[in-house]
């Protein structure tokens, strides 16, 4: 079975689950503020916010990752912020993946998210406020806990996005072998090796095996944050 | 006592209402449009008003926000938080009197339920319940039957009285049905177009022909106080009321107790003479009071004995040929089968 790839792909493989694993994990919390903003919220820039939100979805990723090249790159001015305050180098590591991935998968996380966010009425927010309850506790007790399916499906799909992303990540991180040569640029490495058609193949199998159980998941528990929302 | 006072401009029209709810219940009443669901939201804090001034004895929570204010909210619509029991909606604000409660509204067999298996009449009740638990200072009750069909208002209204009767703070009740207001509320707002246009006792207003207008000639009608005084064979109940005796059906059984009974103008026949031979029942002799002509072509006609007040509707034709006058001496006749039982009330 493990003939079946080889190491190097399996390294790939391995790597691309540990970035966008890490890249859903670290975007979740600014994809719900950034659905509850846009669901709940009234203020000035809202529609701003909805663009920058959906940018990644339809730039063309290599700008994506240029972007993050000049911003996030070892003298750009984001980058150097992070390597000052945090330690966390992004440039040419699985970081940089990571940061890659979470970006071209924050659209499509925000919005499933918002979705079920509108499937919420808010006439429940008011009750529970009317009892008592405080903002954060109603966003804990009501909000949370009707809207987690679609959280749930935005997180899968940040995830699934996150496993294939590939131009932004080439162009922000390169294409480093066990750093950030992850399935998608195992893949595109794979058909410029002569014989190496076969192996990709495989690996193109793996993506399309793991993009499909995403969205089965996502649209299971989107009918049921809609259900759940109507209550 | 909670003192309203409200100032908003809304982009069509302007609403400025200023008025006092006694512990108790106060109804507002006015016909949709008329701001009634914008006060009891500016009261709640759900609506932020230009200008609201809202009192709670010596303290002032018009600023306030909702969740600070101790205000229980019971919605047209329950919003009950779907992924909760019963019982963990009831206690969502506080568990105060939480025995009382659940035996003051019957929620004992639903404890463990899920809002989604619960009809409307049962969400409603427990809607109640929990605005109750939550201890708060005063209750808005936002037309609470309006989205119940006949038998489930029927269903309801009793625990809506039991509350009444059982509760001390002041409570709003927002309404556009006249035989809802006549059972449960002591005084009334009566709105139009964003202004309280009438305001007083529910016996006073429901008799007064001046705000007839604002109430509709078709909900007008006083409302009486009465006590039974026995029951005939037949079905009918005599009740002692100040206006008179009157016999009424569908209270069989029901002893001594305070009644209202709510006597809709329209079914209110005047004769000059002593009828005779005539199949309805009551017949009573009372003093013109006033008469009020409307746009229509019909004049109400306010009607005085023994300190009690009712109101008749005549066609305007009538009130000529028989030259009805303020202080004449009249008889009043209604047909028992006229008063509906569900205008018939205790207390």
């Amino acid at each position: 079975m493990t003939d079946w790839l080889g190491p190097a792909e399996w390294t790939a493989l391995w790597l691309s689950l540990k970035v966008a694993f890490w890249a859903t994990l670290c975007s979740l919390p600014f994809g719900f503020a950034a659905a509850y903003a846009l669901s709940r919220g009234q203020f000035w820039g809202r529609q701003a916010l909805n663009i920058l939100v959906h940018l990644p979805l339809v730039m063309p990723p290599v700008v994506t990752g240029y972007l993050l090249l000049l911003g996030f790159g070892r003298t750009g001015p984001l980058g150097e912020a992070f390597e000052a305050l945090f330690g966390l180098v992004f440039a040419f590591r699985w970081t940089g993946a990571a940061l890659a991935a979470a970006i071209m998968g924050f659209p499509l996380m925000v919005r499933a998210i918002r979705l079920s966010l509108d499937a919420i009425d808010p006439g429940l927010e008011e009750a529970a406020s009317t009892l008592g309850a405080s903002r954060l506790r109603v966003l804990r007790t009501v909000t949370l806990p009707l809207a987690w399916p679609g959280l749930l499906a935005g997180a899968v799909l940040g995830f699934a996005k996150g496993m294939g992303e590939f131009g932004a990540t080439i162009t922000f991180v390169s294409n480093i072998p066990g750093q950030t040569q992850t399935l998608a640029l195992s893949i595109d490495t794979l058909l410029e090796v002569p014989g190496g058609e076969p192996l990709a193949l495989r690996l193109a199998l793996v993506s399309i095996a793991i993009a499909a159980v995403a969205l089965i998941i996502s649209e299971a528990l989107a009918s049921r944050a809609r259900v759940r929302g109507r209550g | 006592m909670l003192q309203i006072d409200l100032r908003h401009s809304f982009p069509d029209f302007t609403l400025e209402a200023a008025f006092d709810v006694p512990a108790g219940i106060t109804a507002l009443f006015g016909p949709s449009g008329s701001g009634k669901t914008s006060i009891v939201r500016a009261v709640a804090g759900l609506l932020q008003c230009d200008d609201a001034d809202v009192r709670l004895g010596a303290r002032n929570i018009g600023r306030l926000r909702p969740h600070q204010r101790k205000i229980g909210y019971v919605f047209q619509d329950a919003r009950l938080f779907p992924h909760m029991t019963v019982l963990q909606n009831l206690r969502y604000g506080g568990r105060m009197d939480e025995d009382q409660v659940i035996a003051l509204l019957g929620l004992d067999d639903l404890l463990m339920r899920r809002p989604a298996g619960l009809s409307g009449g049962e969400a409603q009740r427990v809607a109640l319940g929990r605005a109750l638990m939550a201890g708060p200072d005063v209750m808005l009750l936002d037309e609470p039957l309006s989205a119940l069909d006949g038998p489930r208002k029927a269903d309801v209204m009793p625990y809506l009285e039991a509350l009444r009767d059982q509760s001390a703070i002041p409570m709003i009740y927002v309404s556009h049905d006249m035989t809802e207001v006549a059972r449960l509320a002591g005084r009334i707002v009566v709105l139009d177009r964003g202004r309280v246009v009438v305001q007083g006792a529910v016996e006073d207003v429901l008799a007064d022909p001046v705000a007839v207008p604002y109430i509709g000639v078709q909900d007008a009608g006083a409302v009486l106080t009465g006590r039974v005084v026995g029951h005939a064979d037949d079905g009918l109940t005599k009740v002692e009321t100040g206006i008179g005796a009157l016999w009424v059906p569908g209270v069989a059984g029901r002893a001594g107790g305070p009644l209202r009974i709510r006597i809709p103008a329209q079914d209110v026949i005047l004769s000059r003479s002593k009828p005779d031979g005539l199949s309805a029942l009551n017949v009573l002799p009372v003093t013109i009071a006033g008469l009020q002509e409307g746009r229509g072509p019909g004049v109400m006609v306010a009607l005085e004995a023994g300190g009690a007040r009712l109101l008749a509707r005549v066609t305007r034709r009538s009130a000529l040929s028989m030259g009805l006058a303020v202080g004449q001496n009249v008889h009043a006749i209604l047909k028992a089968t006229a008063i509906a039982p569900q205008d018939v009330s205790d207390r």
